[in-house]
């Protein structure tokens, strides 16, 4: 009987043994790019010039390569405001008008209503890679082309089938009795929107939040084809002109601390509302 | 509303009213929502089309050349590339990305100790752009000051340090890697919850019915997570039939502009040669394929599961 606790036992520790070494290797495996970036980005220059083998810094600690990425084009810190506000801006825009179209589409009706639904909703099949030409001539017309604005404008509009998708299913949530309470007690509709509504649907809100700042802060190609002057650039447009060489001989150093500059507040983002991220992704899963 | 008889009208004239106005409240709340997608989805769509039967250069006047582009299109050898180069990556990258995802969610699947920390581990590098993982994969891959020369080197695995981005292959199959490495959390989590999805009286009932792990995971997994598996294909493909950040960054194009995929060609034919219409041109063929997809995605997750 003992025996067969102890075999039942050692059977348990292997397996619970094998999990964690996979575990920790399958993990390390895919932290170890983000780690080694990370380590040569606050190694002297002249030894990030070389292979990073060890990773870690073995002349000291130096903050040497953040120094040189601070120096190029107009200074670094341009460049990260620009990513800064448009990343805001995405978010607070897309925010608000998703928020207006979820509460409209989710308790009102009204002619058309669903077809302008499905319009929104249906324009997630069109890559917005096959209309960046035209959108350069509009944003032209309007006089918003290389401008922050503009490519934030194209940024809302990009999230808007996700977000209203994620809104209008946050208000469906809501009970319909707690909005009549707050009618009879003779508040307006904005204000109920405010101080009523916008407390029970803040997961959704925090939801549509995280995808709009990952996006916008991450985004390149429309960034690169609608900011053409150097002043406007966002981070990554940046730094792909850094890497290819535009600002002279590529700094690597530089360039990797540019790479966990544009990391940082995603990483950290992530794990600190990791729940409404994973949210979204598996209410788009289900959808 | 307005046609109902006059006397129903009348008793209900108050209602009425609060209906119209709900209407109207109604509206101007999706208003700025519907106006946006109009002007900056649907009318540069329009635009897209219109362009595409045009001779459009970035300067001077438009000129209607009907089909030409898209005749045009069929004799340019450096289209054919494009599509077949961004046809051949994408199936490549997505049997590798579903052969990896795959077995990370069925062992992240089950609540265990320490999974929670696996699982964020491998989600990482979905959250950073590919724009700096790109960045920081051109550098991995540097034959000079990266990693994988210098210590294929230093193990004596090669002669001297290669050049991983001088051959197609070698530039090829490390952006392969690097993709993987940013979208196999991806597909995991999707995975994952189709998995969690399957209740485990099925596979119990199947266990204690003495069916082997490996035909529970064909006769009951698979066929059950049909939809996630049509879901996480589909948007793997999408992803990856308009992928342009790793190849613009990393490879350049090249070499010998091997690695030009489809959305590279059209900004490099609108905004670097400035031939707007022929670009719109291949927009809409782009387009078209997209389109597909996705119609046969929503037919592939309309069929009930299991069916």
């Amino acid at each position: 009987m003992s025996e067969r606790k102890a075999a039942t036992a050692r059977r348990r520790l292997f397996a619970a043994t094998r999990y964690h070494a996979i575990g920790l290797f399958v993990s390390l495996l895919f932290v170890a790019p983000i780690a080694w970036s990370a380590l040569v980005s606050f190694k002297p220059s002249a030894e990030a010039a070389r292979p990073p083998l060890p990773p870690w810094p073995v002349e000291g600690f130096s903050i040497q390569s953040y120094e040189n990425l601070a120096k190029y084009g107009v200074g670094i810190w341009t460049y990260a405001g620009n990513s800064l506000t448009v990343a805001a801006a995405t978010v607070v825009v897309t925010v608000i008008i998703s928020l207006l179209a979820g509460y409209g589409f989710s308790r009102f009706k009204f002619p058309l209503k669903n077809v302008m639904f499905v319009l929104i909703i249906s324009t997630v099949m069109i890559p917005f890679q096959s209309i960046l030409t035209p959108l350069f001539l509009i944003l032209t017309k309007l006089g918003l082309q290389n401008t922050l604005p503009g490519i934030v404008l194209i940024y809302v509009t990009l999230h808007l089938p996700f977000s209203i998708f994620m809104m209008r299913n946050a208000f469906d949530a809501v009970p319909k009795d707690i909005e009549d309470a707050a009618r009879v007690d003779g508040a307006s509709v904005f204000l109920m929107l405010r101080r009523v509504m916008l407390p029970l649907v803040l997961p959704g809100v925090a939801t549509v939040a995280i995808f709009a700042f990952l996006a916008s802060w991450n985004e390149f190609l429309a960034a690169l084809i609608l900011l053409t002057d150097q002043k406007k650039y966002t981070l990554p447009v940046m730094m792909a002109a850094v890497r290819s060489g535009q600002f002279g001989t590529i700094d690597w150093g530089a360039v990797q601390s540019g790479v966990m500059l544009m990391m940082a507040p995603c990483l950290a983002l992530f794990l600190l509302l990791q729940r409404y991220y994973i949210r979204g992704l598996t209410a788009g899963a289900v959808k | 509303m307005t046609q109902s008889n006059p006397a129903k009208q009348r008793s209900s004239g108050r209602r009425g009213t609060r209906l119209r106005r709900q209407q109207l409240a109604g509206l101007l709340f999706v208003a700025p929502a519907v106006l946006l997608v109009i002007v900056f989805f649907l009318v540069p769509l329009g635009m897209a089309f219109w362009m595409s039967l045009h001779n459009w250069p970035l300067l001077g006047r438009p000129r209607f050349i009907g089909l030409t582009n898209y005749l045009n299109l069929m004799n340019d050898q450096r289209f054919w590339n494009a599509m077949r180069f961004t046809g051949y990556y994408t199936v490549i990258v997505t049997i590798v990305i579903f052969a990896v995802a795959f077995p990370l969610a069925l062992f992240a699947e089950k609540a265990r100790p320490m999974i929670k920390v696996y699982r964020t581990a491998i989600f990482l590098p979905v959250v950073v752009g590919f724009g700096s993982a790109s960045l920081l994969w051109a550098w991995l891959m540097n034959v000079d000051v990266g990693l994988f020369s210098p210590l294929a080197y230093r193990l004596g695995l090669t002669e001297k340090p290669v050049n991983l981005l001088a051959s197609f292959d070698t530039t090829f199959w490390s952006i392969i890697v690097m993709v993987v490495w940013k979208t196999a959390g991806f597909n995991m989590i999707i995975l994952l919850t189709g998995l969690q999805g399957i209740s485990t009286e099925v596979q119990e009932a199947a266990r204690i019915d003495g069916a082997s792990s490996w035909q529970r995971f064909r006769r009951i997994t698979l066929p059950l997570m049909r939809r996630t598996i049509a879901l996480a294909l589909i948007l793997s493909v999408a992803g990856s039939v308009l992928a342009f950040d790793q190849f613009y960054i990393i490879a350049d194009g090249g070499p010998q502009n091997s690695t030009v995929t489809a959305v590279y060609w059209i900004f490099s034919q609108s905004f670097v040669s400035f031939r707007l219409g022929y670009g719109a041109a291949m927009s809409m063929v782009l387009l078209a394929i997209l389109v597909t997809i996705s119609v046969v995605q929503l037919r592939l997750l309309r069929t009930p599961e299991g069916a």
